[in-house]
């Protein structure tokens, strides 16, 4: 019986395919199009997370010399920077950007499973980002009520936005919820069932793993959000108390009566944590490739990779409550909590671990996505271990409400995934472009960036030792914060901005090498993965030409001896592999030919 | 091959090609059964959700539970009446058969339209009755979670009109097959779910 793949199997697959302009690039079915879509318009959003950060930053290091920004308008920007860079920017981007890009061409595919609805998963979070932006035009201007949303104090006057603005985050919310579960739906579907021959779970690369957790984490995660959008939002809309508590404000008491704000904390956290792992599984994959590629080696503890993603994606509902120390809850459900927080540090430095021993004696290439990725490993490191340290209830009811958990949280799903995201970016940008980008430009802003973060998020560990509260406007005039504290803040944001300014290097050299890039050629990184080994650079529709790939072996046989270059690609039979006799490595001789 | 079989595989080992032809772990079946199964975890986190919130609110001083009305039983018994018929088409349509098809597979969306209505009409008499959203949260609950539970039904019944347009354009049993069994397992879902949101909404 011939072979036909399940992906070929789909006789619609002509259909999808673009007869127009509009169908090609806009409304298109391509889920390499939707991720340059997803990835583009989440990049967007971000660069307006980066700039209202600065205008905080510029407020907080020179509270006397600019006038930006209010206090009202402070609060905003936190809200607003907060939300959109974990949910629309690092969220549609990991999973939206290069779950679409490669989850299909990672597993031999043709597409998605459902590219109908893959293409109405862009359009709709596109909508819910529009619906996002539309709080800065309308009256009130958006919530500034914190990323969390907290009620009652999210709909009381005194918090800007308190009427349309947070009505329309969560209207947001609830719209990328839907946007992500019909993504969602595909990226899981497309790797279990539209896998090519040969290509077992576990011959996936980690990446693909990666990305799969984490979609069944945000598939199970995200409707706590729905849900607390939709309850938070019949108490704003039609006067429900199911979160909102008897309410006395400025001297009126409101209609609410009985409502359980600590309800809305669970719930919200509920969703709040496995999202931290929503972005960071994706992370964790993309870097493993990204490394193992780079240094030559095959990725160190393959198993133990994929067993820690499923274990930190099944330990991530149980830790949710470890936000909520300062919320006046029983003592024994701290002490749970911050058990299960310890034990999820278990799997997560187990994968540290295993990225340095890949580097272990490798034959490392340090160039750009290198760097980035190596980066990763720094600051991962350094916000995963402070991260100890909030865990535990004792040291964390002192520290929670200061700099030291801005530190902490932005080095460790901040900066860390992405420094993954830049690595990654630069990585596939070959493949996607079909042109080499500027290595001199790409590590100029690496070495601004990585240093730049550390300039930036080390004072601020300090600063929160010293007992600088978060959230605050302005310092003001303290007994116990020192004024020299205030020349640490000056100096924060002298370095947030450097950081922010170097970005433009990052844009220019896209659209500089889009136009100008050496040629990449099918497979400059010399990678055994699938995506590297499609007939066409950049792939084109239906990736593979007349005939899906078949896969003979993992994706990580590098630095083989004897082998043409020094790696045999996913969809190499094993009769085109090097004989024993060519296996027989001499490393003089290797070492003489490399001379040469 | 199991879970425990897969995860402990050694992939540097193993070469060559492995499984049949399609390879190992992938679910012998459809895609879109697959996804369903998804969607239908989703949802049920969706409602456990509500159904913890639910329970939680409860336990606060001003519940005052709400006297459910009777007429949920009937629009209860439309539902079961709904999900026998999907299940009926079902059966006609996996025997390749085509007699009362049809019959089947619209009655069955026909009686889930009446099970809306005659939740339309609960809400109508509860509004009539004082007993509007933010009365108090037992109401609201009871709002929310009927309005939840059909905007499924609402989801569901555009893809069961979407497969009636092509049974009545003349597709053939085999061709609908499918639909006809998402569709049927859809329904049995939210049967279960709405017999689930009953018995909480009754049992306070």
């Amino acid at each position: 019986m011939a072979y036909v793949p399940l992906a070929d199997q789909d006789s619609e697959m002509e259909m999808h395919h673009p007869h127009s302009w509009v169908t090609k690039y806009v409304w298109s079915q391509d889920h390499k199009v939707i991720a340059i879509q997803y990835g583009g318009l989440a990049i967007a959003v971000g660069v307006v997370a980066l700039i209202l950060s600065l205008l905080m930053r510029m407020q907080l290091g020179f509270p006397e010399t600019f006038d930006l920004i209010d206090p009202s308008s402070y609060y905003q920007s936190v809200t607003m920077h907060g939300m959109i860079m974990v949910v629309y920017m690092l969220t549609a981007l990991l999973l939206g950007g290069f779950g679409n890009y490669l989850i299909p061409l990672m597993c031999g595919a043709r597409d998605m499973v459902f590219p109908f609805l893959n293409m109405l998963s862009v359009w709709v979070y596109a909508l819910s980002v529009i619906i996002l932006l539309s709080s800065f035009f309308v009256g009130g201007g958006p919530t500034g009520s914190g990323w969390t949303l907290y009620p009652p104090q999210t709909a009381l006057a005194g918090t800007p936005g308190h009427d349309m603005g947070i009505v329309l985050m969560l209207l947001s919310l609830a719209v990328f919820v839907v946007a992500f579960t019909m993504g969602g739906l595909n990226y899981v579907t497309t790797v279990l069932q539209y896998r090519c021959r040969g290509l077992t779970m576990m011959r996936l690369p980690l990446t693909v793993w990666g990305i799969f957790i984490a979609t069944i984490l945000g598939l199970f995660a995200f409707p706590a959000l729905l849900v607390s959008a939709i309850m938070m939002l019949f108490d704003l809309l039609l006067g429900t108390s199911f979160f909102m508590p008897a309410v006395i404000e400025a001297g009126t008491p409101l209609d609410h009566n009985g409502g359980s704000p600590i309800l809305f904390q669970h719930l919200f956290w509920f969703f709040g944590h496995p999202e931290v792992y929503i972005v960071a599984l994706p992370a964790f994959g993309l870097v493993s490739d990204v490394l193992s590629t780079h240094a030559r080696k095959n990725i160190f503890g393959y198993r133990m990779m994929v067993w820690a993603i499923i274990a930190i994606g099944g330990l991530s509902f149980v830790v949710w409550a470890h936000h909520m120390y300062v919320s006046g809850m029983h003592p024994y459900f701290g002490f749970f909590f911050a058990t299960t927080t310890l034990i999820i540090a278990v799997p997560t430095a187990l994968k540290v671990y295993n990225w340095v021993l890949t580097l272990w004696e490798g034959d490392i290439r340090l160039n750009a996505p290198m760097y980035f990725a190596i980066g990763f490993i720094f600051t991962f490191i350094h916000g995963g271990l402070t991260g100890l340290f909030l865990g535990n209830v004792v040291i964390d009811l002192p520290l929670s409400d200061t700099y030291f958990v801005v530190a902490h949280f932005h080095m460790v799903m901040g900066v860390s995934p992405v420094l993954v995201i830049f690595a990654a970016l630069y990585h596939w940008f070959p493949k996607v472009s079909g042109r080499m980008f500027h290595e001199g430009m790409a590590k100029a802003h690496f070495w601004i960036t990585f240093l730049g973060t550390y300039a930036i998020y080390l004072p601020m560990h300090y600063l929160g030792f010293l007992g600088v509260p978060r959230r605050y406007y302005a310092m003001g005039a303290t007994d116990f914060i020192p004024e020299s504290a205030q020349d640490l803040n000056a100096a924060i944001t002298i370095a947030a901005l450097i950081v922010g300014a170097a970005q433009i290097l990052f844009f220019v050299n896209i659209f500089w090498s889009l136009r100008n890039g050496k040629k990449a050629g099918p497979n400059p990184w010399g990678s055994a993965s699938l995506e590297w080994q499609t007939p066409d650079t950049p792939p084109k529709h239906g990736n593979w030409g007349d005939e899906l790939p078949t896969v003979y072996r993992w994706a990580y046989d590098y630095s083989v001896p004897g082998a043409h270059e020094d790696f045999i690609p996913q969809n190499v039979p094993e009769s085109e592999e090097p004989t024993a006799d060519e296996q027989h490595f001499d490393p003089d001789h290797d070492a003489s030919k490399a001379g040469a | 091959m199991s879970l425990f079989k897969t995860l402990t595989d050694k992939p540097w080992e193993r070469k060559g090609i492995i499984g049949g032809l399609n390879p190992e772990g992938t679910f012998e079946s459809p895609p879109e059964r697959v996804a369903l199964g998804f969607f239908l975890t989703i949802a049920s986190v969706i409602f456990s959700m509500f159904g913890v919130s639910y329970v939680i609110r409860m336990s606060l001083p001003d519940w005052e539970p709400l006297a459910e009305p009777s007429q949920l039983w009937l629009n209860t018994g439309l539902l079961a009446i709904s999900s026998i018929l999907f299940q009926w088409a079902r059966n006609i349509a996996n025997a390749g058969k085509q007699k009362n098809l049809m019959t089947a597979f619209i009655g069955g969306g026909v009686f889930a339209v009446l099970f809306i209505a005659g939740q339309m009409v609960i809400w109508e008499n509860l509004q009539a009755t004082g007993f509007y959203v933010a009365s108090n949260p037992a109401n609201s609950f009871f709002y929310l979670l009927t309005g939840l539970h059909i905007a499924h039904l609402l989801g569901g019944l555009w893809v069961w009109s979407k497969s009636s347009i092509r049974l009545l354009s003349g597709s053939k049993p085999e061709d609908v097959r499918l639909s006809i069994e998402l569709c049927t397992l859809y329904w049995h879902f939210l049967l279960i779910v709405w017999l689930v949101i009953f018995a909480i909404l009754s049992n306070t």
